[in-house]
């Protein structure tokens, strides 16, 4: 009779398959696990948050690239207080109750330092309570205006993109003055687009304009001619910002919609981010305004900052991925990881930070931290960052599509986004 | 946009979406009519025919009418295939018991939805269309010189999305003549009758059923190549086809093809009109109404048999 042990003399096929999976279960255990116990030259552990598949993929996919192109060069360069650093990368699905449980594995599983990189605000908001309950700095780059709004914690900072409510008020005058004052909002349901639904509605009325109609998307639609019917006919301007897979069928049925005849059109570019302006059905953007984080295609003054910073990632000057150039780039966002990680540098710096028992002072060091001069650390602009409501303040970027290309024709200052304190999070205790 | 222009624009929207979907709820309803199985990966093979249909035109590459007739053949055929090579391998096994049949082609969703991630990724991918020229269309109204015409703001469609409706109901013709008049049919609608009578007048039951199988995933493929240019592939566009499919099935009737054309139309003429007129939620939430009171009211569907 056959006994039923793993040593049997003579090996079934399926005992030797699991014992090769578990041999290979073993032999792929992170790097960083050689260094559990090792000294000071051990790796700074950084829990990357990714958009790996999900709504948020198409973002996720580049945040990654920068993120590793920024670790590179910050580790060629002899890494942060003498030690390498090493992202820890984990997929939560674009979705937020997978997000926490992710937050939970870097601090109890990985022994990750940090937390970083996170995008759509509806994750940032479901695992920043998590972060603050496991005492795990999070940095996140998500444009939300969750973070200054007080409405997260002390362990909470977006030191490297700005919030939507800074963008939108710093646009309005530009809207209002060349495009049009009665404006229809187009924009995805949830927290990012309700941000945008508030705080331009707020923006354009301070310049005499208003909102005539607003357009509520949910994020995970796939066909959107149906909503174009409610765009009130005395419109000036629409204004579209949208995310998810669907994108490009978004902005395709705009121009099928309207046809030769549309109103003036402002996009925030996440409505086009990852697709190439050249896609067939797009031409009716030809003359329309785009905002951007950062500008896509390399401009006539473009600086030694944001040749080396699309050099160390491997882009070319429209913004796409040197080894294929369909694959276009998050380019307007994606900057927010690049100069985060440089920001946990300079405040790991600062605070002499060791281990986890400085991550304390590593928040406070990241507090104080108020100018941050344009350069190859921060290549979209110089920036300012208050530390009482944990969000950073910077250029941004208008551009009209000229020829198939976005050229910027207005670059607003730091001051135009500036907005009065809502929130001190330096008076939170720990 | 004013009342008549606004209704006629939700109809031709409404079309395009009823189109689309009683391809896809035929093919759930064909299988499940006889092989009396509930297919849950059916949405996958719907997503299945959108990649594909990426797949093959991008390799083919050149004009894009050429590789969409090319998608349209080769990626139903080869998701048929695909369906049938499981149904071989899986469903045969468990003798199409109806509880695993379930638990079996769960599994199938996972495992199609999740290759497709590692190899086709997350990110959505256009087809282009054979063609598209936008087509705007005049509304009258009266004037005081009488009857005018005039050309609404948005009041449009495009070539393409009248191709989706045409090739829809050649489709169905076909496949009513196929179920009608052929001795393929003639086997299909004994097996579906009484399997096991069928097997003892010699018909390969096994051998229909793999191709049914094939058939209905296969329509669910085709109607997602028609689709894949106004939309684009994702790996996860199968969930709401599902859903929808569902819901068109259970209110025409399980297995009854005639009520599942009846019910697809309805159920997307009226998700076009109410999204329109006010929003895509309250479209499906009434929807679901429906198959609760078609359940409570006529469990057998609209046109579904009594039970004998």
């Amino acid at each position: 009779m056959k006994s039923k042990t793993l040593l049997s003399a003579a090996p079934t096929r399926r005992n030797v398959l699991t014992g090769l999976a578990a041999a290979g279960a073993a032999t792929a255990l992170p790097n960083f696990a050689r260094y559990a116990h090792a000294g000071s030259d051990a790796p700074i552990k950084i829990g990357f948050q990714v958009h790996r598949t999900g709504i948020g993929a198409a973002y996720g996919r580049w945040y990654e690239r920068t993120t590793n192109a920024a670790a590179k060069v910050i580790n060629d360069a002899g890494g942060i207080n003498g030690r390498p650093i090493g992202i820890v990368a984990e997929d939560d699905g674009t979705d937020p109750k997978r997000g926490a449980e992710v937050l939970e594995k870097f601090a109890n599983q990985h022994g990750c330092d940090i937390a970083y990189g996170t995008l759509f605000s509806h994750v940032v908001i479901g695992s920043a309570p998590r972060a603050a309950e496991l005492k795990l700095p999070y940095f996140v780059v998500s444009e939300g205006h969750h973070v200054a709004s007080g409405m997260l914690n002390r362990y909470t900072l977006q030191p490297g993109i700005t919030d939507v409510k800074s963008q939108v008020q710093a646009m309005a005058p530009f809207v209002a003055d060349n495009l049009g004052k009665k404006v229809t909002m187009i924009y995805p349901d949830f927290a990012f687009g309700h941000n945008h639904r508030d705080f331009f509605s707020e923006a354009i009325a301070a310049q005499g304009g208003e909102v005539i109609a607003k357009l509520a998307i949910p994020p995970t639609e796939t066909s959107f001619t149906k909503y174009f019917p409610q765009i009130p006919r005395e419109t000036e301007v629409i204004y579209h910002v949208m995310v998810g897979p669907s994108v490009l069928t978004f902005v395709k049925e705009l121009g099928e919609f309207f046809g030769p005849s549309h109103p003036e059109i402002f996009g925030f570019i996440d409505s086009l981010e990852a697709v190439d302006f050249a896609s067939p059905g797009l031409e009716f953007l030809e003359g329309t305004h785009f905002w951007e984080g950062m500008p896509r295609y390399a401009q006539s003054n473009q600086t030694d900052a944001d040749k080396f910073y699309r050099a160390a990632i491997g882009i070319d000057d429209k913004g796409a991925s040197l080894d294929d150039p369909k694959d276009v780039s998050t380019y307007a966002h994606m900057f927010g990881c690049w100069e985060t990680l440089y920001t946990i540098k300079d405040g790991m710096e600062a605070s002499g930070y060791k281990g986890p028992a400085d991550r304390q002072s590593l928040i406070e060091a990241v507090e104080a931290i108020t100018d941050m001069p344009e350069g190859r650390e921060h290549p979209q602009g110089a920036k300012l960052f208050n530390g009482k409501t944990h969000q950073v303040f910077g250029p941004q970027y208008i551009s009209k599509v000229e020829g198939g290309k976005l050229v910027v024709q207005h670059t607003t200052s730091i001051e135009d986004g500036l907005y009065p304190d809502e929130v001190d999070y330096t008076a939170q205790s720990f | 946009m004013e009342f008549g222009p606004h209704l006629l624009l939700a109809t031709l929207e409404g079309l395009v979406q009823a189109s689309v979907l009683t391809l896809t709820a035929l093919g759930l309803s064909l299988v499940f009519g006889v092989m009396r199985v509930v297919n849950v990966a059916h949405g996958e093979f719907y997503m299945l025919g959108a990649v594909l249909a990426w797949f093959v035109t991008s390799m083919i590459g050149g004009s894009a009418a050429i590789g969409f007739m090319a998608a349209l053949i080769i990626a139903p055929l080869l998701v048929g295939l695909l369906a049938a090579l499981a149904d071989w391998l899986v469903l045969r096994r468990i003798d199409y018991d109806p509880e695993r049949t379930i638990v079996a082609t769960i599994g199938l969703l996972y495992i199609i939805q999740q290759v497709t991630l590692m190899t086709y990724g997350p990110d959505a991918h256009p087809v282009a269309p054979p063609f598209n020229t936008r087509l705007a269309l005049p509304w009258f109204e009266f004037t005081d010189g009488g009857l005018s015409m005039y050309w609404p703001w948005g009041l449009s469609t495009t070539s393409y999305k009248l191709f989706v409706i045409a090739a829809a109901i050649v489709t169905l013709l076909a496949l009513w003549m196929l179920m009608a008049k052929s001795k393929l049919g003639l086997i299909l609608r004994a097996t579906q009758l009484d399997g096991e009578t069928a097997q003892a007048f010699g018909i390969p039951v096994e051998k229909v059923y793999a191709l049914v199988f094939g058939m209905g995933a296969a329509l669910a493929a085709l109607g997602a190549v028609l689709v894949v240019p106004i939309q684009q592939a994702h790996y996860l566009m199968g969930d709401d086809p599902l859903l929808l499919s569902f819901i068109v099935v259970i209110i025409g009737g399980l297995g009854s093809l005639r009520g599942t054309v009846v019910a697809a139309i309805l159920i997307g003429m009226s998700d076009g009109i109410i999204s329109v007129f006010f929003t895509p939620t309250l479209a499906k939430i009434l929807a679901t109404l429906l198959v609760a009171m078609v359940l409570v009211y006529r469990p057998n569907g609209l046109f579904g048999a009594k039970p004998a």
